[in-house]
């Protein structure tokens, strides 16, 4: 959900909430305030007909409404004694509308001369009763009125008073910690946002900083790496070459030599990463991937039919494109290689070129998991693989921004390198 | 033949040195910039074995020296730094070869004498062992005078064991020189065997005198019978 959602439904659902609760209590307020006057006015009025009755008793014999607001009967003294004033909202038929209209009526009793009345007075609510109509239309115009007010204001502040943290967001959205070194941070007064910038641009230059010794350290490692490992292996070749030892220990320092030069391939794959990652191939130039591919099969021939492999490689457009030929050969032919030693034996590798893509193909019983197939050291189950290769591979085409992807169906997997 | 080892690092350039010894060269070793400076402007060599990074300066300028003053002098560079940039710059200066670190004896050596062959027998590239004669050029082997016919993949590695004779080749030098770099890691080397399987079973009918000894876990060895 997003900040502006997040805050505006906020407000929103408590606007709702509170407004309502608000025009609720304004509306019966102010409906309350005109029942208050209109029986003010009924009060008044019964006063006036109780004093004009005094004057004039005909009127106490009124029990029409015909032309009056008002009729009078009268009534026991038991009753008039316990009659307090009610007042209540009825219906009564006009005569000019020749309809029922709703009127307002007051019952109350009085005494004249010994005598007990009961009187009752009326008034119209038609336009009082209009009154509270277009009151509560108002009312909900008011209240949409104001929502929407809030809302929009919220929206237009949000988007104003956000906008330095926004533009940090989009920054980093796009910030690569291998391509760039620095992030570029809008001028706000905003102290918090300052602050935030700051630390930012604080952390990252940190971390830019600690990603590129760390690259220079195994850049570095790697290369220190290999004198020790050559004198070892040179030393243990002299040795091998100038004793006459026995088999058995002959077969001892056999391993120990396979193993310095597996930690020797390790280390040359490590410092090949580095110097992938570290752009340090610049030279480019147009390869032509069908002809790489070929001669890359060519070289694998003998460990391929060592194990009676196939390979088919079918050409059904020309594929070329501007790299580095060194990595565009280590690219293909990590994938080939890999291919070739996990392939069942007696089987078959397809490696197929289009115009824009190369798909290499062979046997297999599992998927291989897609995430963390071309992370570092993810060996196969075979032990003499370093674990590098695909990551080689998948690093030499971030550098050059191509596809490289994996998928499993049919028992077969397939790599695909698109361009 | 006079080699120099240039190199800082003293039990590498110990190891050239037996290496380089064993095949009866002359050579001498030193471990610094100033030491290699006033040797090459006394002595001529056929070989010069060249670390570029040393202690009191870079090697690639003992190289542009050399060239500078117009000496004959073969250039390997031997480093570990193997950068893409060193090595261009190392052969564009006038190096014959750069060898990366770590590199397998037989390789070290198989270079030199490639080398040494270029400059020395101009035309007559023919390597004999025994009954055994290699022509390099024409791709050529002959036994007792008798054509052995070789595949490509055959003719390489008997080439390289013939380079390398009487010598121990370890599998690992062996692939990487005849089947590229890219088989590194490979299946541990066993599709070799079958190659040496069959390069033996010509050998053996051919009647040829050297013969394909094995070390077991190392790699081969070809000696003459």
């Amino acid at each position: 959900m997003k900040l502006l959602n997040y805050t505006t439904s906020y407000f929103a659902l408590i606007l709702i909430f509170l407004l309502s609760i608000w025009a609720v209590i304004f509306y019966i307020e102010i409906l309350d305030e005109i029942y208050d006057s209109m029986d003010d006015g009924l009060d008044n009025q019964k006063m006036l007909v109780i004093r004009k009755a005094a004057k004039d008793p005909a009127l106490l014999k009124k029990n029409t409404f015909d032309e009056g607001n008002f009729i009078i009967t009268p009534t026991s003294s038991k009753t008039a004694e316990k009659f307090t004033d009610a007042y209540r909202d009825t219906l009564m038929f006009m005569e000019n509308e020749e309809d029922f209209e709703p009127v307002r009526l007051l019952e109350s009793a009085f005494r004249h001369e010994g005598e007990y009345y009961k009187i009752k007075v009326i008034t119209s609510m038609v336009e009082e009763d209009d009154l509270i109509k277009e009151l509560f239309f108002s009312l909900i115009w008011l209240y949409v009125g104001l929502i929407l007010t809030i809302l929009l204001l919220n929206n237009f502040l949000h988007k104003k008073v956000w906008q330095p943290f926004y533009k940090l967001l989009r920054s980093l959205e796009k910030f690569n910690i291998e391509k760039d070194t620095e992030i570029k941070f809008g001028s706000t007064k905003v102290e918090e946002f300052q602050l935030l910038n700051e630390r930012i641009d604080k952390l990252l230059k940190k971390s830019v900083e600690s990603y590129t010794s760390q690259k220079e350290f195994i850049e570095n490692a790697s290369h220190e790496l290999q004198t020790p490992l050559a004198i070892s292996i040179n030393k243990l070749e002299l040795l091998a070459e100038n004793s006459s030892l026995e088999p058995q220990q002959m077969e001892e320092l056999g391993l120990i030599l396979n193993n310095l030069e597996r930690l020797t391939r390790l280390n040359r794959a490590l410092l090949l990463l580095s110097r992938i990652e570290n752009r340090q191939f610049a030279d480019e130039e147009t390869v032509n991937f069908n002809q790489l591919l070929k001669q890359i099969n060519l070289e694998f021939e003998d460990l391929a039919s060592h194990n009676s492999i196939e390979v088919d490689v079918i050409e059904t457009a020309e594929l070329q494109y501007n790299m580095s030929k060194d990595l565009a050969r280590i690219l293909v032919a990590n994938l080939l290689k890999n291919a070739l030693l996990h392939t069942p034996a007696a089987s078959r590798v397809k490696v197929e070129i289009f115009k824009n893509q190369i798909l290499i193909q062979n046997l297999g019983e599992k998927p291989l998991n897609p995430k963390t197939l071309f992370s570092r050291f993810q060996p196969g189950k075979r032990s003499h693989s370093n674990g590098l290769g695909l990551a080689i591979s998948k690093a030499i085409a971030d550098r050059y921004n191509l596809e490289i992807n994996y998928d499993f169906r049919d028992n077969l997997h397939s790599f695909t390198i698109n361009f | 033949m006079k080699i120099l080892i240039i190199e800082d690092e003293a039990e590498m350039s110990r190891n050239m040195q037996t290496t380089m010894e064993k095949e009866n060269y002359l050579v001498e070793v030193v471990s610094s910039y100033k030491e290699a400076l006033s040797k090459i402007g006394i002595y001529d060599y056929d070989c010069i074995l060249l670390d570029i990074s040393l202690p009191d300066g870079n090697g690639l300028e003992l190289l542009k020296i050399l060239k500078d003053k117009g000496l004959s002098d073969a250039v390997i560079i031997v480093s570990a730094k193997d950068s893409l940039d060193d090595r261009i710059l190392g052969l564009n200066l006038g190096a014959d070869d750069y060898l990366p670190k770590p590199f397998h004896m037989a390789e070290l050596n198989a270079r030199v004498k490639a080398i040494l062959r270029r400059r020395k027998f101009d035309g007559s590239n023919v390597l004999e062992f025994s009954n055994l004669k290699i022509d390099i050029d024409h791709h050529q082997v002959k036994i007792d005078g008798k054509e052995l016919e070789l595949n490509r993949k055959e003719f390489d590695v008997l080439l390289y064991l013939s380079i390398n004779k009487n010598r121990l080749v370890s599998k690992t030098a062996l692939a990487e020189h005849v089947w590229g770099d890219n088989i590194d890691q490979a299946d541990s080397f066993e599709f070799i065997y079958s190659q040496i399987k069959n390069l033996r079973k010509k050998l053996t009918t051919a009647k040829a005198l050297p013969e394909i000894k094995a070390v077991y876990g190392i790699g081969y060895k070809l000696i003459s019978q």
